[in-house]
């Protein structure tokens, strides 16, 4: 069930409540059927690696795993070696049906990874920072070295984003068709790929990122500066929703959780820590370094270092810590660039400088998928109408927020908060009172003059007020916000800038 | 160790021959599905716009009568055909798919102003202000639908005249007995030519009369002295009389829930009764501004429709204050009679221009389009301001507009006056009383 039930005892409409209360049983019984159907509707289990006796999971290679699945399965760990065109870098879309590998020297290769085939392999011949799929699983986004530019399937170039100057990372937000990038400047551009509109463009001021992840839980985009500061931003604000001091050096790589509550860092100072993205505390800090890291849709994080990748795994349930879960080393010459797990399936994609790799993590994807979400055996009918379904749910960039359930919720009435500003009236003319009663110390040998005694006590009333000038009431303006009003928690209070009332 | 990867088979999750459907699979977890509430939020902005794009109620009218159409019967047997009298005397049986009429009844001399049919659906009888009741045989469905489109004219089986004129006629459900309302409530059966039993109450008219869809001895009646009587066939006295501020002119029975009823008042709100318990109101449906002059349940219990005199024809929720719908035409006049269809999709509303109209209950509804979601999501972000101000949108003619205005003007001072008086006299002194007893005088055993 999502979110709490209604309050219906502190209800006095007797109708509302009548109505509540149907719903509610409603509720329920839909939530119980579909949890009974659970176990008839899903046709495929999970993977798993499970360690018997004295062997440890981490120990385990890629061979014997290999030598123990199927033909089918063996099939998907797979090496590309490529040498020429520079460290690789890959993104696969949302489905898991194809991957793009793009190469720092200008190679751009799409793959639909069921049937093994190569889509497209075409060269740019200019640097290649980053790449993203859009809409479709066939038009992609590549980052180069002035500009981005968007393919289509066939390596056609069909746009040129110009207003992207020198973009270093690129991220695409599916529901809102919002293709955003950051580049070395720190200057973050917001741009609508269905209307073509730059929807937003702002300067972080903290310096190019060189980590970007969206928080696919909300839709914000996060960014880790080289000052050591990680920045959540939305486009329809100046400034960050949230920004907090993460390391003590430049942030190397982050990785959001799927569902949004937990915040993987890496930074220069030797340091990996989890955030809890409620509280934005951290909640493990592990020693070492991350070129990169990747959240599965189970939950395993891939951390990649050097020429070995090492993946951990929540054992306890709650996220509170990390196990080892497994590790894979390359030959070592190999620089691990990125790692991406491909989604619904058992698979690790490795983005290094000789090519891809592809490794079998048992268990890190989630083995069924919903053929309205993301089908990955999808015709090209059913791709069509999912665009065009898309579009017609495009969602607004003002729905984006820190917190997506508050869309449809009630703000504090008029009554409330009119009711507040009397009883802080009542407090402060209570304590002006208080303050003018107040009795001063009579001083003997001659410093009891009135003229400093009246100064004295005008200084107390002042001091009295100004106590209660420092926070003034906030004023809503009239026009209704149907969303907005972001609440820092009170640990946060002193990192967000104070907006001047 | 053990190991076990995910690992899917094509064929199990693709289909066979293009002639078979393609596979679905369903996971119903939240965490794949970011965003939800932001989705359904377009959704229903879509919903509520595209509500307002289909919306085309008028479906079409039926002319014929030569003056206004003064009342209505519905065939509970035949779905397809409405019966509709004038004020000349003239009575037809309209075909409402291809409204064209079917059959006339000439013979009044005066002003119809009662149709009803038996519940066997085989007789009609109409009243009028010649004094007399008339029954008429109906055309048996099927029969009466010839290619040729005659218009066939029918003798009436028999004429009773009586010592009054007729304002209203109803016909007891599951029964042999009718009632006309005159100067006095008579209660007739098909072969007496004179009534079986009289009820009055006091010296005055009465202006209509329905019976109770459950119980067949229960009948509802409305007076010009004010008042709602309720009668019961089995007892030779009234059961209960409700005298309230203005005249009910018209009285339909919740088939649904036939306790209550619904009482179309004079000053523009219709009136819903517990008839069990009325000293009090259930709900005061306030939206016209003008004399609301006829009302009708549909068949589901769950709305009625209402026909004013200000030109317009609304549909209500059952427990609902405000008007769900609205509907007028430049060339619709006076509504003096509406009807709901039997099946629950379209409306009939007889109005002072001589024509039936033809109206749909949903004014969007479309065949083949899945409405139950988009109309639950719309339900849903209802009151958020965006899809509110869409789905609350209705174009109103300029003078009731402005009526509408005044209205709200006046009562909004009413109640300022009452708040301040209240608020300047001791406290107690003043009690304030509830709308929907407000406009009730007193109760009579």
């Amino acid at each position: 069930m999502r979110g709490y039930g209604a309050d219906l005892e502190s209800l006095k409409d007797k109708k509302l409540k009548g109505q509540l209360s149907v719903k509610e049983q409603l509720y329920g019984q839909s939530a119980k059927a579909a949890a009974k159907t659970e176990k008839w509707i899903m046709p495929t289990e999970g993977g798993s690696l499970v360690a018997e006796g004295l062997e440890k999971t981490w120990r385990m290679k890629q061979e014997d795993i290999i030598s123990e699945v199927d033909i089918l399965s063996s099939r998907k760990a797979c090496d590309i070696s490529l040498r020429v065109l520079g460290p690789y870098t890959l993104v696969y879309t949302l489905n898991g049906r194809n991957m793009l590998m793009a190469g720092r020297k200008g190679e751009l290769a799409t793959i639909d990874m069921l049937t093994m085939n190569l889509i497209k392999n075409f060269q740019v011949k200019e640097t290649v920072r980053d790449v993203v799929f859009l809409q479709d699983g066939q038009t992609f986004a590549a980052a180069q070295k002035k500009y981005v530019y968007i393919y289509n399937r066939d390596g056609t170039e069909i746009h040129c984003l110009k207003e992207h100057e020198a973009p270093q990372s690129l991220q695409y937000l599916e529901k809102h068709f919002l293709l955003s990038s950051i580049n070395k400047y720190g200057q973050l551009h917001y741009q609508d790929v269905s209307t073509g509109e730059m929807v937003a463009n702002y300067r972080t001021g903290l310096g190019g990122a060189r980590a970007m992840r969206t928080n696919t839980f909300n839709a914000v985009i996060g960014l880790g500066h080289p000052g050591g500061k990680v920045t959540m931003w939305k486009p329809t604000s100046v400034k960050p929703l949230v920004s907090m001091l993460c390391h003590h050096g430049p942030v190397t790589a982050m990785a959001f959780h799927t569902d949004g509550r937990l915040m993987a860092t890496a930074g220069m100072d030797r340091k990996i820590k989890l955030w809890d993205l409620r509280k934005y505390q951290v909640l493990r800090s592990f020693a070492g370094h991350a070129r990169t890291l990747d959240f599965s849709q189970r939950g395993l994080l891939a951390v990649g270092n050097g020429s070995f990748v090492d993946i951990w795994r929540d054992s306890g349930g709650d996220q509170s810590f990390m196990d080892r879960y497994m590790n894979h080393s390359m030959v070592k010459g190999y620089q691990v660039g990125r790692v991406r797990f491909r989604p619904y399936e058992d698979v690790l994609g490795i983005g290094h400088s000789n090519g891809i790799s592809s490794v079998l993590v048992p268990g890190s994807g989630e083995p069924n998928f919903d053929s309205w979400v993301a089908n990955p055996y999808e015709t090209r009918q059913q791709r069509r109408e999912k665009e065009v379904r898309a579009l017609l749910d495009k969602l607004q960039p003002e729905t984006i927020m820190l917190d997506p359930g508050r869309i449809g919720t009630v703000r504090p009435t008029r009554a409330t908060e009119a009711e507040e500003e009397d009883v802080a009236e009542v407090e402060k003319e209570a304590a002006i009172a208080a303050a003018k009663a107040s009795a001063l110390k009579h001083k003997t040998k001659g410093r009891n003059k009135p003229s400093k005694m009246l100064k004295k006590k005008q200084e107390g009333i002042e001091r009295v007020k100004r106590s209660f000038m420092e926070l003034p009431p906030e004023r809503e303006s009239k026009k209704l916000k149907k969303t907005e009003e972001v609440e820092l928690p009170r640990s946060l209070q002193r990192f967000a800038k104070k907006k001047s009332s | 160790m053990k190991v076990k990867v995910i690992s899917r088979s094509t064929e199990e999750f693709t289909r066979e021959r293009s002639q078979d459907l393609q596979r679905v699979f369903r996971n119903y977890d939240p965490a794949l599905r970011p965003q939800e509430k932001a989705v359904e939020y377009a959704r229903a902005v879509n919903a509520a716009k595209l509500e307002k794009i289909f919306a085309r109620p008028f479906v079409g009218a039926m002319d014929g009568h030569a003056d206004g159409v003064s009342c209505m019967a519905k065939n509970p047997n035949h779905l397809k055909g409405i019966f509709s009298a004038s004020m000349d005397g003239d009575i037809r049986l309209w075909d409402m798919a291809s409204r064209r009429t079917v059959c006339q009844y000439p013979g009044h001399k005066g002003a119809v102003r009662g149709l009803t049919v038996s519940t066997d659906g085989t007789i009609l009888i109409s009243c009028g202000t010649d004094c007399t009741v008339r029954l008429w045989s109906v055309p048996i469905a099927g029969a009466g639908e010839s290619e040729d489109s005659s218009r066939n004219v029918s003798k009436p089986l028999i004429v009773y005249a009586w010592k009054h004129a007729f304002w209203a006629v109803d016909h007891q459900w599951n029964g042999n007995v009718f009632a006309t309302a005159g100067a006095q409530v008579d209660i007739w059966d098909h072969n007496r030519s004179e009534p079986l039993n009289t009820f009055g109450w006091g010296n005055e008219t009465s202006v209509s009369v329905r019976f109770n869809p459950a119980e067949p001895n229960l009948l509802a009646t409305s007076a010009s002295d004010r008042s709602i009587v309720i009668y019961d066939l089995r007892m030779s006295s009234p059961a209960r009389k409700l005298i309230m501020k203005t005249k009910t002119n018209s009285i339909a029975w919740n088939p649904m829930e036939p306790m209550n009823f619904t009482a179309a008042n004079e000053d523009c709100n219709c009136y819903s009764y517990d008839a069990r318990k009325l000293d009090e109101a259930k709900c005061v449906h306030q939206d016209h501004v003008s004399a609301v002059m006829d009302i009708d349940y549909s068949p589901t219990g769950r709305e009625f429709v209402t026909g004013s005199y200000d030109r317009t024809v609304r549909i209500f929720q059952y427990n609902g204050g405000r008007s769900r719908e609205i509907y007028h035409t430049k060339r619709m006049q006076r509504v003096f009679c509406v009807k709901y269809s039997c099946d629950g999709t379209y409306l009939i509303s007889g109005s002072d221009d001589t024509n039936l109209r033809l109206w749909k209950a949903k004014a969007s509804e479309q065949l083949g389009v899945k409405q139950e979601y988009l109309d639950a999501v719309k339900d849903r972000y209802k009151h958020l301001p965006e899809v509110n101000r869409i789905v609350r949108h209705r174009h109103l003619p300029k003078p009731i507009y402005k009526a509408a205005n005044l209205r709200r003007t006046i009562i909004e001072a009413e109640r300022t006056k009452e708040k301040r008086r209240k608020a300047h006299s001791a406290p107690g002194s003043i009690s304030a009383q509830s709308y929907r007893k407000r406009r009730i005088i007193r109760e009579v055993e």
